[in-house]
């Protein structure tokens, strides 16, 4: 297994304590290190600027956002977000993407957890298959399930509702969590689990009262990321949904950008781009410091 | 089940001692079935749906109007989809359905061009990031940060970055004296455009997943090359890339699937604009499927066509690292 890991990786988040890089830092020549600042700069300010862009517009009155005169800041104002929030649908989609986003995260976690604990531990006959098909399933174009899973749900009744979404979402969320979980699990020594065994503990047990309450971070990290995929998917949302109180916030707000040669709405699309992502950025810093720990362990162990 | 569980177990330890087979099938019971209902029926049936005509016009058996006193009347459809063969490959691979060879094309440029600038641009950051200096984990944060944000937010932000009157990129070009560019007007520059987003979008995840591999590669092996006189950049091809491959192995192969698949950037940035010159095979899939007269087996036989591709470039990804001596 890999219980080097995540050690590594608390190594790396703390920049104090870093023996793993220290390699060349003492005697480096200054105009390398001039040159390093420089290079990561330059990256983070193009990282960084189509966000900050957005923010600053979106507080523009609609004659700056759409003048070609171009300008930081000016008479700003909270206008959009008024007009946005009151008269459009925004809040509506909103929470019909949190609804949809949340439960495929709660059943893309709740399924996959205990067959990635069972892939992680034990080996039985189909497990090597089972692994391929997870990586298989990565390369199902959208195109080839989309019209099936739409006929399915349109003999179910459940088109333009978000339960297809949810359904449909899962497609993609059940084997990625999987994969993810199972790669942190292997992170976990396996002596915890021949101790539980010891106490007494049924494999179930061991798994529910010693090796989730471990994991949580892992959980942590793949809940993060399925409810990210869900709160952005553009495909399924746009070919499921057909009114406006159901749609989620990803078709929602191409409703914002009207038929070509009239221009998107922008006074509308950037206080809503803002709005929508500072609540994934805020979660997405508490999880990011155990991404490269869940995402490396899983991705290459086979 | 019993069958199973009744052949020797010769397993280590842990795994030795009960009865597991039984116990890991039903772990694992859960999501093989959410996958056979949700993954492999839909594939079934869309491979299905490929080799018939089914359109939005002939899918269903009876055909149903409003009559004028408001009751519905229903007639047999006359026409119903029946199933044809080959004959949607036919059409669209001799171009007289769809636009299969060009967006084929136009989707090779995209994955490699992505794919390209992802790993190069992911890993050169991930060199600098493994190094030790100050402000190294705000930085760290702020290069991450794209990836916080939704696709389709982002492409909403590059689409208003690229806006031709009053887009800050074409405003900052006239500042060093070159003329505003209509960006989505011709093929080479929306196809330039929506890469640019895409690169983007996802150079943080190959810095992330390249941040992980550099920290497993052991100090050591810098410091063993270090004493016998190796270059930095000696040590960087010697030491870093070797360390590397694994995790580079495993990220180039999901990234070159995700990027190929990758539906809202063209969906949202140039629409597959101008005139559907950068459409790729997925959105071309998609409008097949969902605009004007919905060509539901137009749009299956496109996703069984891009299947194809993925896993022929799987089989042969794996066995070119296979040749090169990788346990994978």
């Amino acid at each position: 297994m890999k219980p080097t890991q995540r050690t590594f990786q608390d190594r790396g988040a703390s920049a104090t304590s870093a023996p793993a890089t220290l390699r060349r830092a003492k005697g480096r020549p200054r105009r390398s290190s001039i040159l390093l600042h420089a290079t990561v700069i330059f990256a983070s300010a193009v990282a960084v600027f189509p966000l900050v862009w957005i923010l600053l517009s979106s507080f523009k009155p609609k004659e700056w956002i759409q003048s070609s005169q171009i300008t930081l800041v000016k008479e700003p104002t909270l206008a959009n977000y008024q007009a946005l929030l009151n008269n459009t649908d925004f809040l509506v989609w909103f929470r019909n993407s949190a609804v949809v986003a949340l439960f495929t995260m709660v059943f893309g976690i709740a399924m996959s957890a205990s067959a990635g604990y069972a892939i992680s531990r034990f080996r039985f006959p189909g497990k090597r298959p089972l692994m391929w098909t997870f990586l298989i399933t990565q390369m199902f174009p959208v195109a080839i399930l989309i019209v099936p899973i739409y006929t399915i749900m349109a003999a179910l009744g459940l088109i333009n509702t978000p339960a297809s979404l949810v359904i449909a979402y899962c497609t993609v969320a059940v084997p990625f969590c999987t994969w993810m979980l199972k790669g942190y699990f292997d992170t976990i020594p396996v002596e915890i689990d021949e101790a539980g065994r010891v106490d007494g503990l049924g494999p179930y047990g061991t798994f529910w009262r010693l090796i989730l309450p471990l994991a949580r971070p892992g959980l942590a990290v793949t809940a993060f990321y399925t409810f990210l995929t869900a709160w952005g998917e553009v495909a399924y949302a746009s070919a499921f949904l057909n009114t406006n109180d159901k749609f989620t916030l990803a078709y929602g707000l191409q409703t914002f950008v009207p038929k070509d040669p009239t221009l998107p709405l922008w006074e509308l699309l950037t206080p809503a781009a803002v709005l929508i992502t500072i609540p994934s950025a805020i979660v997405f810093f508490f999880a990011q410091k155990h991404l490269v720990a869940g995402l490396t362990a899983g991705g290459t162990k086979g | 089940m019993t069958a199973a569980t009744a052949a020797p177990d010769r397993r280590r330890g842990i795994r030795k001692s009960f009865d597991q087979h039984w116990y890991a099938w039903a772990m694992v019971a859960p999501v093989v079935i959410v996958l056979t209902v949700l993954v492999f029926y839909p594939l079934v049936n869309g491979i299905w749906l490929s080799l018939t005509n089914t359109t939005e016009a002939n899918q269903v058996a009876e055909i149903c109007r409003k009559s004028l006193g408001g009751s519905q009347v229903c007639t047999p459809n006359n026409d119903p989809a029946r199933f044809v063969g080959l004959g949607n490959y036919a059409d669209l691979l001799s171009g007289r359905v769809g636009r299969f060879w060009p967006q084929l094309q136009i989707t090779l440029i995209w994955t490699v061009g992505c794919v390209f600038f992802h790993y190069t641009i992911g890993l050169a950051l991930a060199v600098l990031l493994n190094r030790e200096f100050s402000g190294r984990t705000v930085y760290r944060i702020l290069l991450i940060l794209p990836w916080a944000v939704p696709a389709f937010v982002s492409a909403f932000a590059w689409k208003f970055i690229f806006e031709r009157d009053s887009g800050i990129l074409n405003a900052a070009l006239g500042v060093v004296g070159i003329d505003r560019v209509d960006w989505f007007a011709n093929t080479a520059t929306s196809l330039m455009a929506v890469i640019v987003v895409n690169v983007w979008l996802g150079v943080p995840f190959m810095m992330v997943a390249m941040l992980g591999g550099l920290q497993s590669i052991p100090a050591e092996l810098y410091e063993a090359s270090a004493m016998d006189g190796a270059s930095p950049w000696q040590q960087f091809t010697n030491v870093t890339l070797p360390g590397l491959r694994p995790v580079s192995a495993t990220v180039i192969l999901l990234g070159t699937i995700w990027t190929f698949n990758m539906f809202p950037i063209i969906y949202l940035v140039s629409k597959g604009g101008p005139a559907g010159s950068t459409e790729i095979l997925v959105t071309g899939a998609f409008k097949a499927a969902f605009e004007g007269i919905r060509n539901y087996s137009l749009a299956a036989t496109y996703g069984v066509m891009i299947l194809s591709i993925l896993v022929v470039y799987s089989v042969g990804y794996r066995f070119f690292l296979r040749k090169q001596g990788e346990v994978w």
